[in-house]
């Protein structure tokens, strides 16, 4: 087992290694005048000559590379290129509003994914697991900025259920210490507030996880029915267990492996497709940060974020290997 | 094509009749049947048509012209407007045409282009293995270590916004995708009987790559470019919803038109339900008929 673990910790160094080198590129090699095309209208000879000393541009492009990933292993992520703030304190003050709506997308598709594959799979071929099935076609094809908008027109604007922007009601002038809005509002003992911004965290979570509610809701449909059809299933009702029993013991402990593992494998898809959703629903998190990072071509912020979500991503899909494994012991030893 | 097409279409078969006649069928014509009779499918190649021929024949088709002031601010949807009218007055119905227009480019330049670059990037690595192999999949590696649209976001913000930049945000995207499966195909095949079989009676590796494991590893990546158009389209419209789509805040891009939808969701909340709705109903057509061609081009999946 530790051998395994390590194995995957040493497979994972040329990945960073090549994610060092092209998000170097990425803001070293920029096409055109650097100057120009990191400061855009911004661009003064003063910013020209500040931000060449800065990213060190006069100097060969490998000890430029050197130095940004000395700078990478030291925990130095660089700061805006507008306004000279550290990326990682920045970026710490809105995490946490992202991590708060991929968990709930999280929830949300695990939920309600897993009973639906596996309503799905126990009544194979009927006209039930055909609505499952057009449910994950749609899950997969509805665009979350598409769906999100829909939600807002129907149950923000139209029904007037829930609120569609911002993270808590913004006239209640709540302030945030840790940045979760549900740990705050509980520690400041408001259980109001903290059911305000569960609702604010309703529909941005819906719209994200649609995907990974689709691909869950197959995942265990076609993980449930291939172990259903496995001999040990057959021999478990042949000795006269309860269906229930069946269910729990032979055949869902089969099958929650790959859903497992596919589970792991959405939190990628949730960290990008929070960029879109945050948009939408104006929520305050890194993702609408990066975007107008964009619109203001602060590179830096951009890089250093694709670089901490694949990190993220990374990490996760390591952790859900080694979990697969210490689940599955078939994979462990071979 | 031919040399495996025999052991795949000997699969079991409900009626009885037809076995005698299979041998002579291909396995394209075979394919061909099952997809005929695959409902899902042809309900997604019918939507996959509208969508097709709405992009090509919007110029005749589409009542009024893209940017052509047609009718009222914000307009319901009426006769005259069958999916009413924008901030401008341009008519909703004749810019989703336009919009399937550029989608259907980009998504098609931009896939082609990924399953050029990935499959020969697979058929390096599959076809010589070793150090290239391991090279090239370390690659392959760092790009799908970059989640989804952010690689996308991130090239669009590197190079600008712009028609060809878009294309080319998608197709790296996806690039690494075709060249994993691809490799994949080609590593399976490698120790296929046939393929042995020509090794041993001293044909090239060009020769056996070329022709007896590359048409044999074709059929996967034409089901995974049919998939990945559903999200391309779904891609190319969220780089356009983030403002990285065409530079001219005017282009009839779907995404780009949800821009200006999204402020005016509680006047005209119609334009996002038909522009989201064209976005949905296409990514829906190349799902279905990408799970029906990986259906009938390879039967063994079908429980």
């Amino acid at each position: 087992m530790i051998r395994y673990i390590v194995r995957r910790l040493l497979g994972a160094i040329p990945v960073l290694f090549g994610l060092s080198i092209v998000l170097f590129a990425f803001v070293h090699l920029l096409p055109g005048d650097p100057c120009s095309a990191i400061l855009g209208q911004h661009r003064t000879e003063e910013a020209c000559a500040r931000l060449r000393a800065n990213l060190g541009l006069d100097d060969p492009l490998t000890v430029q590379y050197l130095r940004y990933l000395g700078s990478l292993l030291r925990g130095d992520l660089g700061a805006s290129v507008i306004n000279n703030k550290p990326f990682l304190d920045e970026f710490l003050v809105r995490f946490p509003g992202t991590i708060e709506l991929t968990l709930g997308a999280l929830v949300f598709a695990v939920g309600l994914g897993i009973p639906l594959g596996r309503l799905a799979a126990r009544h194979a071929q009927s006209w039930l697991d055909g609505v499952v099935t057009a449910i994950s076609l749609f899950g997969i094809s509805i665009p979350v900025f598409v769906l999100g908008l829909v939600l807002v027109v129907v149950f923000g604007v139209g029904l007037g259920w829930l609120p569609t922007q911002g993270r808590i009601d913004a006239r209640l002038r709540f302030e945030s210490v840790t940045n979760f809005m549900l740990i705050d509002t509980l520690l400041a003992g408001r259980p109001d507030l903290f059911v305000d911004a569960v609702r604010h965290l309703i529909l941005p979570s819906i719209a994200l996880g649609s995907i990974p509610l689709a691909i869950i809701t197959r995942i265990t449909r076609a993980s449930v029915i291939e172990v259903s059809h496995e001999d040990y299933v057959r021999t478990a009702r042949a000795k006269g267990l309860t269906e229930r029993r069946v269910d729990e013991r032979h055949i869902m402990r089969n099958a929650w492996l790959p859903v497992t593992t596919v589970i792991g494998l959405q939190v990628g898809g949730l960290l990008a497709g929070a960029v879109l959703t945050e948009t939408v629903f104006v929520w305050n998190g890194v993702g609408r940060w990066v975007v107008d990072a964009i619109g203001n071509r602060d590179l830096t912020i951009v890089q250093s974020t694709i670089l901490v979500f694949a990190l993220i991503f990374l990490v996760v899909n390591l952790i859900v290997d080694i979990g697969y494994a210490f689940l599955n012991p078939r994979i462990r030893y071979a | 094509m031919s040399s495996s097409a025999p052991s795949l279409s000997l699969g079991r078969r409900r009626g009885g009749r037809a076995v005698e006649a299979r041998v002579s069928r291909g396995l394209w014509a075979d394919a061909l049947r099952r997809l005929v009779r695959n409902r899902p499918a042809l309900v997604g190649l019918a939507l996959v048509a509208v969508f097709v021929v709405a992009a090509l024949a919007a110029p005749v088709v589409a009542p009024y012209g893209p940017y052509e002031r047609a009718g009222g601010q914000l307009e319901p949807p009426s006769p005259a407007h069958l999916f009413g009218t924008d901030l401008l007055g341009r008519d909703v119905f004749s810019r989703v045409l336009y919009g399937a227009q550029i989608s259907l480019q980009v998504g098609v330049v931009a896939v082609l282009l990924a399953l050029l670059t990935g499959g020969i990037i697979g058929a390096l690595a599959g076809g010589f293995g070793g150090w290239v192999d391991a090279a090239l999949m370390r690659l392959t590696d760092v790009l799908l270590a970059i989640p989804g649209i952010l690689l996308a976001i991130g090239i669009v913000a590197w190079l600008g916004r712009g028609m060809p930049q878009l294309m080319l945000a998608i197709a790296v995207t996806y690039t690494p995708i075709f060249a994993r499966l691809l490799r994949g195909s080609l590593l399976a095949l490698r120790e296929v009987d046939y393929v042995v079989a020509a090794r041993s009676i001293g044909a090239s590796p060009l020769r056996i790559l070329t022709r007896h494991m590359l048409p044999n590893a074709v059929t996967p990546l034409i089901v995974q470019a049919t998939l990945v158009l559903a999200t391309a389209i779904i891609d190319i419209a969220g780089l356009g919803f983030l403002g990285l789509g065409p530079p001219d805040p005017r282009t009839p891009e779907w995404g780009t038109m949800l821009v200006d939808a999204r402020r005016f969701l509680q006047t005209a909340p119609h334009i996002v339900f038909f522009v989201g709705g064209a976005i949905v109903v296409s990514a829906i057509g190349f799902n279905l008929l990408g799970d029906g061609l990986r259906e009938s081009l390879d039967p063994r999946l079908k429980r």
